[in-house]
């Protein structure tokens, strides 16, 4: 293990924790903006991203250059999310919501299952160019992963934009307003079902620009891989306060944060727990703060 | 009533599952006029509100704007009319800053030289929320919640404000405040229908009122004939 006085460690920490806090970031805001608008946890959020990383190496396989690729990705996420919505959850709006997380995993099975069909259940390499795999030695014993460098201008980007039409447009402000009152919304001529494609579109696009940078990390794709993803977004939006975009990408950072800090930190023989340490340490959070953190602060202002 | 009715009820039956809210209700509301519905809790008063803007498909009966039927319309169709409503609990968007409440209170015209206009006479009518503009609304007072949700509404332009209990959990004073400004937009030739269990401050601002108990018109008359039975009104109102 290395010094945990020298500078250079904490440096390294820091570098993989953003990288990995904008990806989980990039993938709960997504997860956020759906329940903000329907109060439904979307387990096909992952299944999205799956579908998303298939499309990238259909592409991929036809030629495309990557930057079209990455775009074609990024769209077909978009896309995907609006069909779920219309196919799967529109219809049965105003039922029970346990009815809607139903239909959610009924959708991410589904889907799952005709990747395998189509793209058999093995695990298939998917090449990155070469700027996303590239890695910096900036000095020292520093490695700057090229990737986390894309996955943080990324994030600052596009979370950036998010940003700014939520609180600078008519459409977005409507967004976060039918977020938190629907009927209030539409008694000021606000339409639910517009808004709620809008935040599938933009979220799954979101998850799309995420599992880009998750697959270039991993350096593979399987018709399961959107399991795993899903499960962090989802903690990461307990971890700030669920439903809420600034909740989400702060609670990304934190478990990118703590994720880190748990490799780091543990010794050699208990690295392999990391994933139920990180657990424990949410049940923690949640004993303390039911509503997450920033969910917690809204709580008391109010 | 000068003109024709820009809102008319006719016999509107409403029920939430088996109970039934109102029983054959009929009212109108002519351009200008400022009318009050009295009643009792659990009188109807929320749920014609509801049903005018669409929040609740009536059983039976019809809802007309100039003339045409806007019965079970989506809410936001007929919020996009004009047909504005202030709810009851004001049911403002605590986590946005007062700013975006406004902003979003004018979200039916897509009109940035309105809305720059709407704001200026909404922040002229509370000039309170001037100072708070850039404050999480859910920071504000009961009463600035209020005058929020009234100044929201007004954004819109209404062709008709629909208020749910403007008075309600409000202290004597800001009551006073309240009302001086909806007698304010009055005074500018603004269509109101007014629901409220303050029944004296109501009648004070209305022309004309209706007065419900269990779902059925019991009473409809001149505000200021009402005003002068006041033990009529206790009767009806239960106090």
């Amino acid at each position: 293990m290395q010094a945990l006085s020298s500078p250079e460690f904490w440096i390294q920490q820091l570098i993989n924790a953003l990288g990995l806090g904008s990806q989980y970031a990039l993938m709960a805001v997504g997860l956020a903006m759906v329940f903000g608008v329907m109060r439904l946890i979307n387990f096909a959020h992952g299944t999205v991203m799956m579908a998303s990383a298939y499309i990238g190496l259909l592409l991929l396989q036809q030629g495309m250059p990557f930057p079209l690729v990455a775009l074609g990705a990024i769209a077909g996420a978009a896309a995907l999310g609006v069909l779920m919505e219309r196919i799967a959850y529109r219809p049965v709006r105003g039922a029970p919501d346990v009815v809607l997380l139903l239909n959610s995993f009924a959708v991410a099975v589904l889907l799952e299952n005709v990747a395998i069909l189509l793209f058999s259940p093995r695990s298939r390499p998917f090449p990155m160019p070469e700027v996303l795999t590239r890695v910096f030695h900036p000095g020292g014993n520093l490695f700057l992963p090229s990737i986390h460098l894309w996955a943080f201008g990324g994030a600052l980007l596009a979370l950036g934009g998010l940003g700014l039409f939520v609180t600078r447009t008519r459409l977005g402000l409507a967004m976060r307003a039918a977020a938190e009152n629907p009927t209030a919304a539409q008694l000021l001529g606000i339409e639910i079902g517009k808004v709620t494609v809008l935040a599938f579109a933009i979220g799954s696009a979101m998850a799309g620009l995420a599992v880009l940078f998750w697959t270039a990390h991993v350096g593979t794709i399987n018709p399961g891989m959107g399991f795993e993803p899903v499960l962090k977004a989802f903690v990461a939006c307990v971890i700030g306060g669920f439903g809420t975009i600034p909740g989400a990408v702060l609670g990304g950072y934190l478990l990118g944060a703590l994720e880190i800090a748990l490799q780091g930190l543990l010794p050699a023989g208990v690295v392999g727990y990391r994933d139920a340490l990180v657990y424990g340490i949410l049940i923690l959070i949640l004993l303390v703060r039911p509503g997450g953190v920033l969910g917690y602060l809204e709580a008391e202002r109010v | 009533m000068d003109g024709p009715a820009v809102l008319e009820l006719r016999n509107l039956e409403a029920a939430y599952g088996a109970i039934r809210a109102l029983h054959g209700l009929s009212l109108t509301l002519g351009p200008g006029e400022v009318v009050a519905l009295l009643g009792p809790n659990g009188a109807g008063k929320t749920t014609t509100l509801r049903v005018i803007s669409g929040l609740l498909r009536p059983v039976r009966g019809q809802v007309l704007y100039r003339g045409d039927e806007i019965t079970g319309r989506p809410p936001a169709t007929i919020a996009r009319l004009g047909i504005i409503q202030c709810p009851e609990g004001r049911q403002i968007f605590k986590n946005l800053t007062v700013r975006e409440n406004l902003i979003l209170g004018g979200y039916r015209l897509r009109d940035p030289a309105r809305e720059r206009r709407n704001l200026e006479r909404a922040l002229d009518l509370f000039p309170m929320l001037k100072e708070r503009l850039h404050h999480p609304a859910g920071l504000l007072s009961g009463g600035q919640q209020q005058m929020l949700a009234i100044a929201r509404a007004l954004m819109a332009d209404p062709e008709v404000l629909l208020l749910d209990e403007p008075s309600l959990g409000l202290a004597p004073r800001v009551v006073e405040e309240v009302f001086e400004a909806l007698a304010q937009l009055k005074a500018q030739g603004l269509t109101m229908l007014i629901v409220e269990q303050n029944a004296e401050k109501a009648l004070e601002i209305a022309d004309r009122a209706y007065v419900l108990e269990a779902g059925r018109l019991v009473l409809a008359d001149a505000a200021h004939r009402l005003r002068e039975k006041p033990d009529l009104i206790r009767i009806y109102l239960g106090r």
